[in-house]
């Protein structure tokens, strides 16, 4: 059953809405050099930064649909009377969620990084932190959607409480397209393994909650 | 006989009202048993605690696997109705469509079904799931004569194959039932 879901998470995704997120980030990447103007080396000193605050508002756009519309059409209960655990469902929707949203976000940051003037190794680097907080994106994304399914307003909250708790993966996922030589891509990926790894536990408590 | 459904002593508490308390709830292969009583008398909320969605204040349950319709489709409604239902993988999906004659609305998304023709729909993935409890909140809403009767001859083929049923509805359900009820 986690197979189907996961393929479900994918196909539902693609048909709909998978390119706003990935609009949104080149919008917002567009935008930067317009802000702080056309001086390349502010550009290449804060591109990174730029980079990641365009990835982690891309990543909010998608929370409203992730667990809300299954929560109130009983697909959770159902899927829990199939015999799946909550937290099973809640490791489901993050790998179908990054398959629709990883990639595609990795492949925008390609023109992205060119449009905050990042190149040549900067450009690698800001591939590389994309790629390893892109599933903490995800994940983070499915905790905070399974948190606020079923509240009013729940799309100006899961803001309020998705900025805070991703502020660990932008330190280090900044600092990790600046400079080669730090632990920041290591330290990333350690804050990125530990909400991967933690995702499926708050998102499946947070269904199980939730119900009524 | 053994029993596919077996709760003790149960009590529900729900919005800081008791709904029922110290129910005993015994189901064996062949039964069926009709829960009724007015609006907000738990009927519902029997039905959640028995597919488990819902833990009881006090008593436990045990029960062999169950699958549940109630008032939500939990259907995709971009896809149609024949690959949103084959999403659920119900081994009996084929006799379970044609039991609530879904087969010519296969191909109809699932987003254009009327309220009838949904219900029927959710009761068909109950019947395909091939489970030998199902659990039904309010069957019959929605339902035109033909419908009820293809319901009726559903629950009938299921009790003979040593099924059993557990159904909330306000309204007369045919065939032979126990009946228990609530908030009485």
């Amino acid at each position: 059953m986690t197979g189907r879901l996961i393929a479900r998470e994918v196909r539902r995704g693609l048909h709909g809405t998978a390119w706003l997120p990935v609009a949104f980030f080149l919008l917002i990447a567009t935008v930067v050099p317009f802000a702080v103007g056309p001086d390349p080396r502010l550009l290449a000193r804060i591109g990174g930064g730029a980079l990641w605050i365009a990835a982690l508002t891309a990543a909010l756009l998608p929370v409203e649909r992730l667990i809300e519309p299954d929560r109130a059409d009983g697909m959770l209960d159902q899927l829990t009377l199939w015999g799946m655990s909550e937290e099973a469902i809640g490791a489901a929707k993050v790998v179908g969620h990054w398959l629709t949203f990883g990639p595609l976000l990795l492949l925008s940051a390609v023109p992205g990084s060119f449009l905050v003037g990042l190149d040549g190794s900067a450009l690698f680097r800001s591939l590389m932190s994309l790629a390893i907080g892109t599933p903490a994106l995800a994940a983070l994304s499915v905790a905070v959607a399974a948190l606020t399914s079923g509240l009013p307003r729940a799309g100006a909250l899961a803001g309020l409480l998705m900025m805070p708790l991703a502020v660990p993966l932008v330190i280090f996922g900044a600092a990790a397209t600046g400079d080669s030589n730090s632990a920041a891509l290591k330290l990333e990926a350690a804050v990125a393994l530990l909400m991967v790894a933690g995702s499926p536990f708050v998102a499946g408590a947070a269904i199980r909650a939730g119900r009524t | 006989m053994s029993h596919l459904f077996k709760g003790q002593a149960l009590t529900l508490v729900r919005g800081g009202r008791l709904l029922f308390e110290g129910l005993d709830l015994h189901l064996a292969a062949g039964e069926a048993l009709h829960v009724t009583g007015p609006n907000g008398s738990g009927k519902s909320s029997l039905i959640r605690l028995a597919a488990g969605l819902l833990n009881p204040n006090a008593g436990r349950i045990d029960r062999v696997a169950v699958s549940m319709a109630d008032e939500s489709l939990s259907l995709d409604r971009e896809l149609p109705l024949g690959g949103a239902l084959a999403f659920w993988n119900g081994p009996l999906l084929q006799q379970a469509m044609t039991a609530f004659a879904l087969d010519a609305l296969a191909h109809v998304p699932v987003r254009l079904l009327s309220t009838g023709q949904a219900k029927r729909a959710t009761l068909a993935r109950v019947m395909a799931s091939g489970n030998q409890l199902w659990l039904l909140d309010e069957p019959l809403n929605g339902l035109d004569r033909k419908g009820v009767e293809e319901l009726d001859a559903a629950i009938l083929a299921h009790r003979k194959a040593g099924g059993a049923v557990l159904a909330a509805s306000h309204l007369p359900i045919g065939g032979e039932w126990r009946t228990l009820e609530l908030g009485a």
